[in-house]
């Protein structure tokens, strides 16, 4: 492997990596405060992909549809936090699992009949949809390197709200111990709505960002779960910086592994997984 | 006379007893009961169709029926002077539940012939239980190589394709066009294994040589890694086999990656078709091969596409044509028998039917596997061009099937 093609590779693992963290750190969040395992993740992933493209093909602009739909995504997580998820609060994990997995079949079964079974795309926005040149014959969109500027500065901020805000210390306190928040008359409703609609709306915001990369299909979220979930387990569920880096270590093995060693190419990512809970039975910074 | 029937797959007992329920309402009941000895001389055909009309396929399961029907409808809504009846079974393209849909349209319904499915999972299933029952079966999709190969049976036919009869022929139109060192890339499941393994036969018989073969784990999308990978062994060319998603996200990145510039891409017809207007410009100058294209300029064609457009409102793809022809060939094999159509005189006559496609000329080998012309068609201003017929009248080996004399 000469160098060339090794910073090529670590720039994509970089910008998969990142575009994981996205989608994982919603999962975390929801998981590590409200203890809610949200199988319907990606599915939200899915619905924020078809948006970008409905509202891109409505409006002719790609920015101005992400302006419209990253609001709808956060009201649809409110309406499924207020409607279905508040009345299970007091119930066992396994009615909520039930219930976020009714969830996929209900997202994936709207996208079908508003949207229909083709494969679609969204043409890469200007003025991000040139690209430049990495080696003689390899190009780079311009528009990845976008994406994973994004991701990057949404981490950040996501670190700084739960670092150095009030806020935050509720976040982390009620991860900690969600009875003590609430005796120190902290209202334990609104924060876990505001949780879960953030962390769907993230989802689907990285489903927007993901939409102009690759194809728009029906069950793209199905896949990308799984990975999410593979992350989240590495870095410590609920812990944000467990999927930062979680997130990292992933997007590297799925870009250097079938280069490397293509014959474990599939499975690498649960060698891994097993590897860390074998160590850090907990995850990694949980 | 013509009724339909339109049942969900079984999700559970409930469903059964409401499809049940529903069956019981319909007039066709006794029709339904009645069916017990198959093929009687003065009784409507069944036609069963279990095809995918929920779920990711249900856009080829809905082209199927649409492209059969029409076919019939032009015979005067009849099969050799027999009434049809259809007997629809959502298969949800889920293989697990196959053996039991197929046992229930052979042994429930008691239908004449059975025509499905899209999905190779699913075949295997079905194939299993025309074994077991020996139902005459029509395959209008379904491309695994298994079905008229190893397991070929006599009432067992397909109207559509295998991987191999699409990707052999471009072996040859590669290294034609100058390529020597070729890199294959696709998903690593059978159907992508199949379909590059008659390329790859193709392109080393003439001389070529295969430097990669790329396996991407199912269902990826995320092809970076690879293209950066095919970058750096810079081939003459690159092979691809992908479809729906993987069609459009490979195609789109491998143009996005700016290697279309300095390393052509070939590919199966399955990466661009249905998938023209999702893939832009960025499809521009990749080459397939494919055993139809809905430009294909001949009367048959045009006609087909009119008539079709004419009864759907829409553009018919290689699916409709797989559906149409289904259609056509129990037409021709049903007009051609004399008195009683006993299943014997069925099979007969479906395996010497030959057909005046859309497509072009088709006629069936002894494993019941079209052969047909496979052309070469180049991706221009989003529409598929057909430069070349790149195989004409190609019959697949077929070689395991004891059919094959």
């Amino acid at each position: 492997m000469d160098l060339a093609f090794f910073g090529v590779q670590l720039l994509n693992g970089l910008q998969y990596g990142l575009l994981l963290f996205l989608i994982a750190s919603g999962l975390t969040l929801i998981f590590g405060i409200m203890g809610i395992i949200n199988l319907a993740h990606g599915a939200m992933y899915m619905i924020g992909a078809y948006l970008a493209f409905d509202l891109t093909q409505r409006l002719g602009n790609f920015w101005l549809a992400i302006l419209i739909a990253v609001p709808i995504a956060v009201i649809l997580g409110l309406v499924i936090e207020r409607l279905f998820l508040d009345t299970l609060y007091k119930r066992d994990h396994l009615y909520q699992v039930l219930l976020t997995f009714g969830l996929i079949l209900v997202l994936n079964e709207a996208q079908r009949i508003i949207w229909g079974g083709d494969v679609h795309s969204v043409a890469l926005p200007a003025p991000f949809d040139g690209s430049i040149a990495l080696t003689d014959n390899l190009q780079y969109p311009v528009y990845r390197l976008f994406v994973a500027a994004v991701c990057l500065a949404l981490a950040g901020a996501i670190y700084w709200v739960i670092r150095h805000t009030r806020l935050g210390i509720v976040i982390r306190a009620g991860a900690v111990n969600r009875e003590m928040v609430e005796g120190l008359g902290i209202n334990i409703r609104t924060l876990f709505t505001l949780i879960f609609s953030v962390g769907v709306a993230l989802s689907a915001f990285a489903g927007m960002m993901a939409a102009p990369l690759s194809s728009i299909t029906p069950g793209m979220g199905d896949s990308i779960l799984i990975t999410c979930f593979v992350v989240v387990v590495i870095g410590g569920i609920g812990s944000i910086k467990g999927a930062f880096f979680g997130a990292l270590l992933i997007g590297m093995a799925e870009t250097f592994g079938p280069v490397l060693i293509p014959s474990l190419a599939s499975m690498l990512i649960y060698l891994i997984m097993a590897l860390v809970l074998l160590i850090k039975p907990r995850g990694l910074f949980a | 006379m013509t009724t339909m029937k339109k049942r969900s797959g079984a999700r559970s007992l409930f469903a059964r007893r409401a499809a049940l329920g529903a069956l019981i309402l319909t007039p066709a009941l006794g029709l339904t009961l009645g069916a017990a000895s198959p093929a009687q001389a003065d009784h409507d055909v069944k036609l069963g169709l279990m095809l995918p009309y929920s779920g990711t396929y249900a856009a080829l399961g809905e082209s199927i029926t649409n492209g059969l029907k029409l076919a019939i409808e032009q015979e005067g809504g009849s099969l050799g002077g027999h009434g049809v009846e259809y007997v629809a079974l959502d298969s949800e393209a889920n293989p697990s539940k196959a053996p039991q849909n197929m046992s229930r349209l052979v042994k429930g319904d008691g239908v004449d012939v059975v025509i499905g499915p899209v999905h190779s999972g699913v075949a295997m299933g079905m194939l299993r239980v025309a074994k077991q029952t020996g139902a005459i079966t029509i395959i209008p999709n379904a491309g695994l190589e298994a079905a008229t190969n190893q397991l070929c049976m006599p009432n067992v036919f397909r109207t559509s394709f295998s991987m191999w009869q699409n990707s052999y022929p471009m072996g040859q139109v590669a290294y034609d066009q100058g390529h020597r060192r070729i890199v294959t890339i696709t998903w690593d499941y059978a159907g992508g294994k199949e379909d590059l393994a008659g390329f790859e036969q193709a392109f080393t018989e003439a001389g070529g040589e295969i430097v990669e073969q790329i396996l991407v784990p199912f269902p990826s999308t995320e092809f970076q890694t690879y293209l950066a990978q095919i970058a750096s062994i810079a081939p003459d060319a690159v092979y691809t086999f992908f479809a729906g998603g993987g069609g459009v996200g490979f195609v789109r990145d491998y143009a996005a990656a700016g290697l279309n510039d300095s390393i052509p891409l070939y590919g199966s017809g399955f990466l661009t078709d249905g998938n023209l207007v999702a893939l832009g410009d960025a499809a521009d100058g990749v080459q397939t091969t494919m055993h139809y294209a809905e430009t294909l300029d001949t009367p048959q064609n045009q006609a087909f596409v009119a008539a079709y457009q004419e009864a759907y409102g829409e553009v018919p793809d290689t699916y409709a044509v797989q559906g149409y022809d289904a259609g056509k060939m129990l037409a021709q094999a049903y007009g051609a028998i004399d008195g009683e159509p006993t299943r014997e005189a069925l099979i007969a006559a479906l395996g010497s039917v030959q057909l005046d496609s859309p497509r072009g000329p088709v006629s069936f080998s002894e494993s019941h596997h079209p052969i047909q012309n496979v052309y070469l068609r180049e991706v221009k201003d989003g529409e598929h061009h057909v430069t070349a017929i790149a195989s004409p009248q190609l019959e697949v080996p077929d070689s395991a099937c004891p059919m094959k004399s």
